[in-house]
């Protein structure tokens, strides 16, 4: 809060001009001189681009010259080049979390262009920030735990045999749970495959083929995770199967549990005879018992409504499937799909479609709010093209039913401490930049476990969480981050035993050991920080973001 | 000239960041009074930085985090949502409520993220000068903000605050779930009293001082104060010195 200088804290300031992204706008050699008048700061220095290999030089350069002790980059954004300046002032022999990124482009240049004179004394205010903060960091170490190369995939549906058998493949020591008595999921439920017209049991078989035939992979039916203890490399894994436990040491886990399917009760006279579902078709045409003239099929029955907003995804394409391999034994069957959108991206699923219409599958729109009245034998549906209603006889109706979540995934997301979306689908750690990652360390997510996907879909995300595990198994060692909550024994006695940040840590970090006392695991804790803004008696440090340390930056935003 | 007001952002590094970030990718302008302090989650934020800011001159502060339900770290920004609303609701009590704001931003919306600093950086000129910045802070709103701090400092506030969603959304010790209305009740007593009793404290560092003085200058009815005095007595942070006359003046341990 002073001017008064922290003891041995030597820092050096780097303005990026960021070629004319900040330059461009502001005089990068004024913030710098600027940064020289402030504590502790002993070294300043104005860049083209600090990331080069020339900037990074000279941060180096700086380092040893001035016994720096601590650095600022006032650039772009520590989301994308933090790592690059940290792993660079490591390189000189300081510890990477001595270094505070302040950023003058994203959040400063670009988007106050109009006003060059506010953006400059912006700059100058946010680096003061940065040094404030800089000056109260602290060396951490990062923690380095051993890792079990041994997998778990739980779910053995398509996407799980696939990813199981990728991680036995490279090596791993695969453990596949499935809750059912055989392996294959909806592979059992499947008549032919879009869009390669295969059996579904033929791909079942090869894929059972090949996991009987690898030494690697032990599969558990009638089987279910009843306990996760642990973490990334570490965990500890509880299986029931037939009343007998197996505990197991796993190192990554791999969730593919897919999803289930509705039965939609009460809607449009279901009754499983002849009015039936599309998975109970699919059944049917297996037994090469459709023996129907009149078909008509509802698409998004019990979807993209209030109730279940999302779209499933695969039910346009097995409706269009099941309708042509209709129409192949029996051309002159009349078939009629009342749909409300129909999704067939790509070429070769647009391609059922116009093979269908060719097929003289007959394609009526219905709207929500003027569902289709289903008689005894025929069913009413509203054209809003013709402006009446349309009769159409059936003696079979088909019902397109959505993918809903199983049941157990509360329980079992709870085990793993991962989040699940409102449909009570697993949600992934990004959807774009860690899409088959959970946040939670060590834990990965495929097929339709996370969103209704077709079996093309569930194969390709099998692989890649295959992948995406064995990134971390491939190492003997993990490293996870340093900055993590903390309770320093010169605050034990501030403890009062309240527990409330037990309660509040969603990792399960924080427990009590036998004398009560709170203990912290630092390789669970992500670093939040709740805890330490929680504890009732101020006893918790939050490492590179204590209170100390975010109060000097709101200080140095008051000015002092 | 125009009042340029000063604010300062607190945003999560996962989404709000982002949000901030792909702002200025995709080069939306928004006033330059903003100045962002990066934390990893909004859960980050503990009570008693926004209250800092306060007092350092901020005239606005606002906290940003991923929407319910897509923070990075599972549910911290409920927990964020949890300690912002006793804020609020202390700040209140010197009608300085409204110059802090509590906003979800993901990181997708960089657009949103524009927005909404527009609007709150607007709504902060409306509002114009907070009487505690500059260089003629109003004395009385600051000790009364140092009274509000301490408060929700202290480990009744915390312990309070820090159980509110186990309270009232799961169970509590004894099994049973306490209903909201219920809790707001308690919790808000507990505030007013608190924020009471700190402001004694505050006063009292100053100078010992007596009951009636202390009701004057606070403009609290004596039987309070005195009922306030007890408490602040049993817990050992004030105690009574000399008398003067008969009155006895309490000071501050
Ligand atoms: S990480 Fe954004 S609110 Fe928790």
């Amino acid at each position: 809060m002073s001017e008064k200088k922290d003891k041995d804290v030597r820092v050096g300031v780097f303005v990026c001009s960021c070629g004319s992204n900040i330059g461009g706008l502001i005089d990068v050699k004024e913030v710098a001189e600027y940064a020289k008048s402030l504590p502790n700061v002993v070294f300043t220095q104005d860049n083209l681009y600090t990331c080069s290999e020339t900037g990074l030089a000279q941060i180096k350069k700086g380092v040893t010259e001035h016994n720096l002790n601590r650095v600022v980059v006032a650039s772009c954004t520590p989301r994308t080049h933090e790592p690059l300046f940290r792993e660079t002032i490591k390189d000189v022999g300081l510890n990477e979390y001595l270094f505070q990124f302040v950023n003058i482009r994203d959040q400063c240049t670009w988007v106050h262009m109009k006003y060059p004179h506010e953006a400059l004394e912006k700059a100058k205010e946010v680096i003061r920030m940065g040094v404030a903060k800089v000056s109260k960091l602290e060396a951490l170490e990062n923690i380095v735990v051993d890792a079990t190369p041994t997998a778990m995939v739980i779910g053995g549906g398509v996407s799980g045999i696939t990813s199981a058998l990728s991680l036995a493949n490279q090596g791993f020591e695969t453990h596949l749970v499935e809750k059912d008595a055989q392996l294959g999921g909806k592979l059992n439920v499947l008549n032919k495959l879009f869009p390669t017209g295969q059996d579904a049991s033929e791909l079942l078989e090869s894929l059972k083929e090949r996991v009987k035939n690898n030494s690697n992979l032990t599969v558990y039916t009638s089987a279910k995770v009843t306990n996760i203890e642990g973490f990334v490399g570490n965990y500890e894994v509880e299986v029931q199967q037939n009343g007998k436990t197996t505990n197991l040491k796993i190192g990554v886990i791999v969730v593919a549990v897919g999803a289930s399917l509705l039965t939609p009760t009460g809607k449009f006279g279901y009754d499983g005879k002849k009015r039936i579902t599309q998975y109970e078709l699919e059944e049917k045409l297996k037994n090469n018992d459709v023996k129907a003239n009149n078909i008509v099929m509802i698409q998004c029955v019990g979807a993209r409504n209030d109730e279940r907003k999302y779209c499933s995804n695969v039910c346009c394409m097995s409706a269009l499937k099941n309708a042509l391999l209709i129409k192949e034994k029996n051309p002159d069957a009349n078939i009629t799909i009342l749909f409300r959108d129909l999704y067939t991206p790509g070429t070769l699923y647009e391609e059922y479609y116009r093979r269908a219409r060719e097929a003289g599958v007959i394609f009526l729109s219905y709207k929500l709010e003027k569902e289709p009245i289903v008689e005894e034998n025929t069913i009413k549906v509203y054209n809003e093209y013709i402006g009446e209603e349309i009769s159409v006889p059936y003696d079979l109706l088909v019902l397109s039913t959505p993918l809903i979540a199983n049941d157990g995934n509360k329980e079992l997301a709870q085990m793993l401490k991962v989040p699940l979306e409102e449909n009570k689908f697993f949600l992934e750690a990004h959807v774009k930049l860690r899409p088959m990652d959970f946040a939670t360390d060590g834990v990965f997510i495929c097929g339709a476990a996370k969103w209704p996907v077709d079996i093309t879909e569930s194969i390709t995300q099998g692989y890649a969480a295959a992948g995406r595990a064995s990134t971390i198994i491939s190492h003997d060692t993990i490293e996870v981050e340093g900055a993590t909550s903390f309770l320093p024994d010169y605050n034990r006695d501030l403890c009062t035993g309240c527990e409330v940040c037990i309660n509040v840590c969603p990792y399960k970090a924080i427990s009590k050991n036998e004398d009560d006392e709170i203990v912290i695991t630092q390789v669970l804790c992500k670093g939040c920080g709740v805890c330490g803004a929680t504890c009732t008696n101020h006893a918790i440090i939050i490492r590179h973001f204590t209170d100390e340390q975010i109060l000097s930056e709101i200080y140095a935003f008051g000015g002092s | 000239m125009d009042f340029e007001p000063k604010i300062l952002g607190f945003l999560c590094n996962w989404c709000s960041y982002a949000g901030a970030d792909l702002a200025g990718v995709s080069r939306m302008q928004y006033p330059p009074n903003i100045r962002v302090i990066r934390v990893m989650c909004s859960g980050r934020i503990d009570p008693q930085f926004i209250f800092e800011a306060l007092r350092v001159g901020a005239d606005g502060v606002i906290v940003l985090g991923c929407h319910l339900g897509d923070c990075h770290y599972l549910e911290g920004n409920y927990e964020a949502e949890k300690k912002f609303d006793m804020v609020k609701r202390f700040l209140k009590l010197i009608n300085f409520d409204n110059r802090v704001r509590l906003d979800w931003v993901s990181a997708s919306e960089g657009a949103r993220y524009a927005q909404v600093i527009t609007e709150f950086t607007d709504h902060i000129k409306a509002l114009g000068p907070s009487p505690i910045g500059g260089d003629n802070p109003d004395k009385k709103i600051l000790n009364n903000l140092k009274a509000i701090e301490d408060a929700a400092s202290g480990d009744r506030m915390r312990a309070l605050v820090g159980r509110e969603r186990k309270i009232t959304e799961q169970e509590n010790v004894y099994g049973e779930q306490v209903d909201l209305e219920k809790f707001n009740k308690v919790f808000d007593s507990a505030i007013v009293e608190e924020y009471q009793r700190h402001r004694i404290l505050v006063s009292l560092e100053e100078d010992t001082k007596s009951i009636k003085s202390l009701a004057a200058e606070l403009e609290i009815d004596p039987s309070v104060v005195l009922e306030h005095i007890v408490c602040l007595k049993s817990r050992g942070q004030i105690d009574f010195g000399e008398f003067m006359g008969i009155t006895p003046m309490f000071f501050k341990m």
